[in-house]
């Protein structure tokens, strides 16, 4: 099986489970920006992506798509290591049309498996899997569509304002580099391209991101500044 | 006129591919700007000489850049710190009095160590055996303008063939990658109406054999481009990908 | 005297080859794997047989010192390929490029040999478009050609200024898809250090592996060298730094003949020497001579100021400058061959108007080529010599003129060979540079390429047949055998007596001081008291190297500086026999010029009653001189000028 057996294969299953990644964030961010203009519409969606047959679909072709990304990513960089030798240069240099990300996109990428892990044990824990454990308990005010809720809840903490920010920002370096580099993989690419996917990698990656970035700010300053009730 | 100046060399010395290795200093002395830097290796080799030591190992051939013999990797650049340009296209001129100048070898897993600066690079000869070519006889074929090739497409060919196989590429690579070179060697081929015949053929052979050598992934860092003597550049690489994928959705 | 006999066939000139390959004997498929050949270098000659020889079904053991047979210096040649295409439409044809190869190489060559160099150069550009090389072509898809010296039509097919780099990639990725199917084996890092000869034939060779030291031993049906030229007998020369004569003179010593040693080609456009420190000259190709014209001032008092650094030469109005070809070949200009472009720059520097620092460079301008053309033009042609002359003299070509002294590049004379490349010694064969058939006594551009891989490809193939033919009943052979014991102890003896010396001289040092003899005694102006004098010096130098060479380390393990102390060591042989064949050539032709002989006007005056002949070298023994055999030239089919490229 090529995508097994062959470095190019292994590089497509990086680029396509990534950019498949990319999609569902643009689809999360969209679904946020809801938050900020009706916290009812929100609550709406949560409700429709609780525990039905579908989410449950979406959720695990989700979490399958993670871990491929990421057990490849694991796989490649320790064959690249391998690739590499055991004696590591005295003094190396770094080009200056070499991206810093793309000479980091595994620690990038550790960054954002620890963001997910802390977002999963914020959010998800808390409303799909509450909703399919049927422990109510888990679920903040005893619903686990109240997406709201948790964000206040959340974000009324700087702490975690400041982990998310964090996050996001490991994800911009992930995805500038991830984006072109996509399609490279793909073949899609030339001297022409390169220059307009990786104007296109930073002005989508920059929205994409600030976008997220809005939405936690928006409710920090929400719950904190203007007194919203939790 | 180039001043001269002095400088200390900082040197990997190892006997063997199994031996451990070592930096080692050496000062040097009133070098000329017009030196070549092999021609200030072979003034240190001299002087080694002289002393009854042994001369520090280096491949080196053509000394004009297009043989792709010499191969060192100097202050953290594989070819040193000139851009487009082999070891031996490099000159004193480019470094300044008082400095330190790092040299080792290219350091990669499929290209093993010999002796000091050489190392072995028979890898990149098995994977062109694997499928580098276009398969036809010496003989009679037919008359060379009977295939007409836009100039597109001989220049491009050209710019892809421009490689000397030196094995920057690999070197300046954190994955070991031998992309560059290979994808160059594909793109040459592959674009050209002689060679089409047998593209999909030729990528999964050389893909396969490069892999097998244990040469790393591509994660498109771009430090090979940057770093390669003769400015390929990563568009070999995609169209590369691009061949080998539909080769394999053909299959 | 002994008997030598070049085996052309008979027939019209032009029906000479077609003749011998009808009635030539061949060997049938099945017997093809039974027999080995070893092939000796990997550049385009050495490739190209190997391949071809593979294709063919034979076994083919294929030895290079360096570490891929891609690196052979054949790959540093950048102008182009000659062919008798005739796609300009320009007047070419196969008799015009083969009159210009005989009137070019001064009549010094074999008619018959170059006519069929000639005949296959356009199977050549066929061959190699087939394989994937990517010549420069025009917008309709056709294929481009250029001018080069010595011709008057456009027949040079190139690839940017890396023609050599791509023929060489071609051959090589034929070579390897040999390697691939198992019918060639690669030995790379591998010196041959002896011939094995078995009953009179040449039967295997003895190398050491560069890697390890080890001696080991290869035996086969036939052997073919291939391993270029001798140039760098000079120590500054345009070879690469591994480039060497050791072959040639083991062969030499088990007697092949060495033929017209004496004709060294010097290259009219390298960037000057610069210090003693250098180690090779840079070549600028000679496709520059399109569009850059070459002058030295008129005025001495303007040349002493450029010597001196403080004259511009820009500040040089042009009615000051003396375009020296152009004044003394009107109809060639700056596109004479290389020999007399040389002589002609040598000339201006003798007589004081060099125009740098040593006084030894004259200057090669685009000034009038950026005015005709636009720098836009000239950068497209020529970006990349360009870049590689300011990288090296920290000038910038396009404002300033280029400097550019001939320096050593080739060498027309090389092991004899027949019409079948088959040398002295049955069943040993010699192609490419280092053989000396085709160019006479002068080479022109763009005929290197052409001549290597004609020997390869479409010459070698054929006439190797003819010989083994009768050898397919003849087994395998044993190394074991007492020829190639005796010949391994003649290397092991060899290499012990240089790693006892224990001197206090390095190899290059020693290699430096054989290289000023040469250029100074041998070099581009001979005469008869400086040769002597070049006899005398080389047997000091030989002296000096036998006495005082330090080798470090140790023989039985890679060591650089015995690699280069075995190849020096030969150098010595073929700088002396060069002198010796220069002092016996009275005559000035081609790339050798004894100023005695010599027109009121300076050019090259031939004997063609007393010297119109090949001088074979045989080796009588290490304390005796060699012995000449003259193989008469004789030409039937042209007639024989004195070559003028005035009008």
């Amino acid at each position: 099986m090529w995508l097994v057996n062959s470095s190019v294969g292994r590089k497509v299953v990086m680029s396509v489970t990534g950019i498949a990644l990319i999609l569902f964030l643009t689809f999360h961010m969209a679904m946020n920006l809801v938050a900020v203009f009706s916290e009812r519409g929100y609550n709406a969606i949560c409700e429709f992506l609780g525990a039905n047959w579908y989410a449950l679909v979406g959720s695990m072709g989700l979490a399958a798509l993670f871990l491929i990304h990421i057990i490849y990513a694991v796989w490649l960089t320790l064959l690249n290591r391998k690739a590499r030798g055991s004696e590591r240069y005295a003094v190396t240099v770094r080009p200056t049309t070499v991206e810093w990300a793309s000479q980091n996109m595994f620690v990038l990428g550790l960054i954002v498996v620890l963001g997910i892990i802390l977002h999963l044990t914020d959010f998800w824990y808390h409303m799909q899997f509450a909703e399919i454990a049927n422990d109510m308990v888990l679920a903040p005010g005893g619903d686990p569509a109240d997406g709201i809720a948790l964000m206040k809840i959340t974000f009324k903490n700087p702490v975690f304002v400041l982990l998310y920010l964090v996050w996001f920002g490991a994800i911009w370096f992930h995805l500038t580099h991830g984006f072109w580099s996509a399609l490279q993989t793909l073949g899609w690419n030339n001297q022409i391209w390169i220059k307009r996917w990786k104007c296109i990698s930073n002005i989508y990656t920059t929205i994409l991101m600030a976008c997220f970035a809005l939405v936690v700010i928006f409710f920090f300053i929400k719950v904190t500044f203007l007194g919203a009730s939790i | 006129m180039d001043k001269n100046i002095s400088f200390t060399l900082k040197i990997w010395r190892q006997r063997g591919p199994k031996v451990p290795g070592a930096f080692k200093e050496y000062p040097m002395k009133d070098i000329p700007g017009d030196t070549s830097f092999l021609e200030m290796m072979d003034i240190l080799n001299e002087e080694l000489i002289n002393k009854g030591e042994e001369p520090v190992v280096f491949d080196h051939d053509c000394r004009e850049g297009i043989c792709g013999m010499c191969s060192l990797y100097i202050n953290g650049y594989p070819h040193g710190p000139a851009t487009a340009a082999t070891t031996c296209q490099l000159y004193m001129r480019r470094f300044k009095d008082g400095d330190v100048i790092t040299v080792e070898p290219w350091r990669s897993a499929a290209f093993p160590i010999i002796r000091d600066l050489m190392v072995d690079r028979g890898a990149f000869d098995k994977i062109i055996q694997a499928g580098g070519f276009i398969s036809v006889n010496t003989g009679a074929p037919q008359d060379a303008n009977g295939i007409l090739i836009s100039k597109k497409v001989a220049d491009r060919a050209m710019d892809a063939a421009s490689c000397i196989g030196c094995g920057a590429c690999v070197a300046a690579c954190k994955n070991g990658s031998a992309m560059l070179f290979v994808s160059s060697k594909i793109a040459q081929l592959n674009i050209l109406p002689q060679g089409k015949v047998e593209a999909g053929r030729r990528v999964k052979a050389m893909i396969a054999k490069m892999d097998e050598l244990g040469f790393g992934n591509c994660t498109n860092t771009r430090a090979c481009e940057a770093e390669c003597p003769k400015s390929e550049t990563i568009d070999n690489i995609a169209f590369l990908n691009r061949d080998f994928i539909v080769a394999k959705l053909k299959d | 005297m002994a008997n030598i006999d070049s085996k052309i066939p008979e027939g019209l000139l032009a029906e000479k080859w077609s003749n011998y390959k009808a009635h030539q004997k061949l060997v049938n498929p099945a017997n093809k794997r039974r027999l080995d050949i070893i092939v000796v270098g990997t550049g385009l000659a050495g490739a190209s047989a190997a391949a071809s020889l593979g294709e063919l079904g034979f076994n083919v053991l294929n030895f290079c010192i360096q570490d891929s047979p891609r690196r052979a210096h054949s790959i540093a040649a950048q102008g182009g390929i000659n062919a008798a295409k005739n796609y300009q439409n320009d007047g070419d044809s196969i008799y015009r490029l083969y009159y210009d190869t005989i009137k070019g190489g001064d009549y010094r060559s074999r008619e018959a040999n170059v006519y069929r160099l000639a005949e296959v150069s356009n199977n050549i550009i066929d061959q190699c478009v087939a394989q994937g090389v990517p010549f420069a072509r025009d917008y309709g898809g056709t294929l481009d050609n250029r001018s080069f010296g010595g011709a008057q039509v456009s027949r040079t097919f190139y690839a940017k200024g890396q023609t050599g780099q791509q023929l060489l990639l071609g051959a090589y990725s034929a070579l390897s898809r040999q390697i691939g199917k198992g019918t060639v084996k690669l030995y790379a890092r591998h010196e041959m250090l002896n011939l094995v000869i078995v009953e009179g034939r040449a039967r295997g060779i003895i190398t050491r592996n560069l890697v390890n030291g080890k001696i080991e031993r290869y035996s086969a049906h036939a052997v073919v060298i291939a391993t270029g030229g001798y140039g760098n007998a000079y120590f500054l020369s345009t070879n690469a730094m591994a480039s060497n004569g050791s072959v040639a003179i083991q062969c030499y010593k088990k007697g092949a003949y060495f033929a017209n040693p004496c004709y060294a080609q010097i290259h009219p456009t390298c960037i000057p020497v610069h210090g003693d420190k250098q180690s090779k000259l840079t070549l600028m190709s000679e496709s520059l001579r399109n569009d850059g014209r070459i002058w030295v001032p008129k005025r001495i008092e303007d040349a002493k100021a450029l010597q001196e650094g403080k004259l511009n030469p820009n500040d040089i109005p042009d009615d000051q400058r003396d375009f020296y070809l152009e004044r003394r070949y009107p109809a060639f200009g700056n596109l004479v061959p290389r020999d007399v472009a040389s002589r002609a720059a040598k000339e201006r520097c003798d007589k004081g108007y060099g125009v740098n620092n040593t006084g030894l460079a004259v200057f090669l301008d685009f000034k009038y080529a950026i005015d005709r053309l636009g720098e836009d033009v000239v950068r497209a042609r020529y970006g990349n010599l360009f870049d590689m002359y300011e990288e090296i003299t920290d000038v910038n070509p396009y404002n300033n003129p280029m400097m550019i002294f001939p320096a050593i590049h080739y060498t027309m004379g090389g092991i004899w060979v027949d019409y079948e490349l088959q040398t002295s010694i049955s069943g040993l064969f010699a192609i490419g540079e280092c053989n000396f058939s085709d160019h006479g006594a002068n080479r022109l551009g763009a005929s290197a390429l052409m001549q290597g891989l004609a020997d390869g490809y479409f010459v070698l193939p054929y006439t190797i047949q003819n010989y083994l033919s009768d050898q397919i009943q003849v087994p395998r052979f044993s190394v074991d055998m007492p020829e190639f014991v005796a010949a391994e102890k003649e290397v092991t003896d060899k290499i012990e007596k240089l790693m006892s010396i224990k001197g206090e001289h390095s190899v290059d040092s020693i290699h430096k001081e054989l290289g000023r003899v040469m250029w100074e005694c041998v070099g581009m102006g001979r005469t008869k008291e400086s040769l002597e004098k070049a006899v005398l010096e080389i047997d000091k130098v030989k002296k000096e190297f036998y006495s005082s060479v330090r080798i470090p380390g140790n023989a039985d393990d890679l060591n650089v500086e015995l690699d280069k102390a075995i190849r020096l060591a030969d150098f010595i042989e073929v700088g002396r026999l060069m002198a010796i064949d220069a002092l016996n050539r009275n005559e000035s032709c081609g790339g050798h010029f004894r100023e005695e002989y010599q027109t009121p006007e300076g050019e090259a005056l031939r004997d063609d009653k007393d010297y119109m002949y090949v001088a074979c070298w045989k080796y009588t023994g290490e304390d005796s001189e060699p012995e000449l055999i003259k193989e008469p030239l004789k030409y039937e089919f042209t007639e024989v000028k004195t070559r003028n490229y005035k009008v």
